[in-house]
């Protein structure tokens, strides 16, 4: 089950194994771990084994790609028709997608087998993934430790060998901060790569899409598949396909890394540093230089992300109000009554802080000192950014100050959490890719992971980094034993 | 700044969230908190700062003003909580 997507995938065009044999595989490993764990809300084995068998049918016809049969998980915000997409509320716990997320038509389209739904913090708002409606997440590495979120169940889904990989998205570090904790590969890419539509919207301008897997190799490999215009999503960028594969094997002799100053300050923990100095110290070896950068705006991107995040899911979330889909009270009055019982009933006490902070911020009287004020914070973020892009090709450096914490730990501070996502919300603020490769391990015993910060659409370059790292170092290789 | 509870109480009434009388304590205590870490932003000068809406600082592309979709009003009804004759239905508005 230590089986990469790109290994599955060559076993499966030997002929070595079937997709049928492989979805009842990690079925049954779902099967065993899952009440564990709980990575996945919904599975549905007569669902995955037909399309195992789809697949199976289309590679003997001669008419599949690369990765068809390979089986994989999908965070429950991609509507996927026929499956219910709960995005960890209680608000959808009911609803089946009528339609197929830009991204998950893709994946079909490339023949990829669903193996189920993962667990996720509510709506994506969260940094530990204790804000599902269907329970937390547990760390494959230590059950008393969070996954890291929101896209936690995909992450502990990978980690635990689960699925070779996962769709995960990422508006403030929901792909890189999960992937960090739970020690595999997530790449969030440059906003407007992969397409929004269908992907349950928190902050519009933030949220992208990406794959979590075991290696950088199958993140290139996923993101072919997924990236691309879409004209449904208006914030889609029109850029011809490219081959995020096609740099994976580049030498990195003479590669600029750029180290700011403002990520190894206080707050970092001493042993993610140790790991990350390590890291820095190997891809030395590798030919890379490294210079000092600095980003001194870094400590500001809370603010600006927790005015900016909120507003935008004020306005999106207002959606669900009880009428056209989710959940509706069983007693209300008047139509403002049933909106506002159906909202305080499906909606976990995080996702409500946030839609009543953005309703404040853009209220009447307030909009300039708060959310104007965000969006000028958010330019110095950016042009911080491209000073430092001036000096070094990519950016290294932690993905969160500490390895994932204990479940519980800092659940009933709302402010404590919010800190935690200090080195990964800028990226989303400047609409830049990054990525987590696994690193090491804390003094207690859980992964932490290397970010790699790349200008725009840099992705190739960035996960050719990883893939030397990878080449080099082990830690990618290594599983929790459960 | 610190917010009252009435000011809790309206910014629930705007937010269509029903938040009960013995709600508003506990609340408003973490509303005040993220305000308070909100805050820090006020001691930088934004003067002349053009704010930034969108990261590619790109404009949106327009469409042909022509229908794409194509009608599946069943489909989309069947997961609504109330509908009647193709009509969603909601408590009376007016009298």
């Amino acid at each position: 089950m230590n089986s990469t997507l790109t290994s599955l995938a060559r076993a499966l065009a030997a002929r070595e194994i079937s997709a049928t044999e492989l979805a009842t595989d990690y079925l049954a490993r779902i099967d065993a771990l899952n009440p564990t764990l709980n990575a996945f809300i919904t599975v549905d084995a007569a669902k995955t084994l037909a399309e195992a068998r789809a697949a199976d049918a289309a590679r003997a016809a001669g008419a599949a790609g690369l990765l068809a049969g390979v089986p994989i998980a999908y965070k429950d915000i991609f509507c996927q028709q026929g499956w219910r997409t709960s995005c960890g509320s209680k608000m959808l716990d009911g609803f089946v997608s009528p339609y197929d997320a830009q991204v998950i038509e893709k994946c079909r389209a490339a023949g990829l087998v669903t193996l189920g739904r993962t667990n996720m913090d509510e709506f994506a708002m969260g940094s530990s993934n204790e804000n599902s409606f269907y329970g937390a997440v547990k760390n494959p590495w230590d059950l008393a430790a969070i996954p890291g979120g929101s896209s936690g169940g995909s992450a502990a889904a990978v980690a635990a060998r689960l699925a070779p990989a996962a769709l995960g998205t990422d508006t403030g570090g929901s792909i890189r901060q999960p992937a960090s904790h739970c020690g595999i590969t997530g790449i969030k890419p440059t906003y407007g790569v992969v397409s929004r539509f269908g992907m349950v919207a928190y902050a519009s301008s933030l949220d992208q899409g990406g794959p979590m897997a075991q290696t950088a190799e199958d993140c290139a490999q996923l993101l072919n598949v997924i990236a691309g215009f879409d004209e449904r999503d208006s914030t889609s960028l029109e850029r011809a396909a490219e081959d995020y594969t096609r740099e994976l094997g580049q030498p990195l002799a003479g590669l600029r890394v750029g180290l700011p100053r403002e990520y190894f300050a206080d707050g970092l923990a001493s042993d993610v540093a140790r790991v990350i100095e390590n890291a820095v110290a190997e891809l030395k070896t590798l030919g890379a230089e490294v210079v000092e950068v600095s980003l001194p705006n870094t400590e500001l991107s809370i603010p600006a992300y927790y005015v900016i995040a909120p507003a935008e899911a004020s306005s999106n979330l207002s959606r669900y109000d009880g009428v056209r889909y989710g959940h509706r009270a069983a007693e209300y009055g008047d139509l403002a009554d049933m909106y506002e019982k159906t909202r305080a009933e499906g909606f976990g006490s995080e996702v409500k802080r946030r839609i009543m902070v953005g309703t404040y911020v853009l209220s009447h009287g307030y909009y300039d000192a708060y959310y104007l004020k965000a969006q000028k914070i958010r330019r110095l973020i950016a042009g911080d950014f491209q000073a430092a892009f001036a000096q070094c090709d990519v950016i290294l450096g932690p993905v969160a100050p500490t390895a994932a914490f204990n479940l519980g730990e800092k659940s009933s501070d709302p402010v404590e959490m919010y800190l935690s996502d200090v080195y990964t919300l800028s990226v989303n603020l400047a609409g830049l890719p990054a990525m987590s490769v696994p690193a090491g391990f804390a003094d207690n015993g859980r992964p932490v992971g290397l970010q790699i910060i790349g200008n725009y659409f840099a992705e190739a370059k960035m996960l050719n980094v990883a893939h030397q790292f990878q080449l080099a170092t082990d830690w990618h290789q290594k599983a929790p034993v459960l | 700044m610190s917010l009252t509870h009435e000011d809790v109480a309206r910014i629930a009434k705007l937010a269509r969230i029903k938040v009960s009388g013995a709600e508003i304590e506990a609340v408003g205590a973490d509303l005040n908190r993220i305000f308070g870490l909100i805050e820090k932003m006020n001691a930088v000068d934004t003067d002349g700062i053009e704010p930034m809406a969108h990261p590619q600082d790109v404009s949106l592309r327009l469409r042909d003003d022509a229908v794409t979709a194509s009608n599946r009003r069943d489909a989309f009804q069947a997961v609504a909580p109330q509908v009647e004759a193709g009509l969603y239905l909601v408590p009376k508005v007016i009298e």
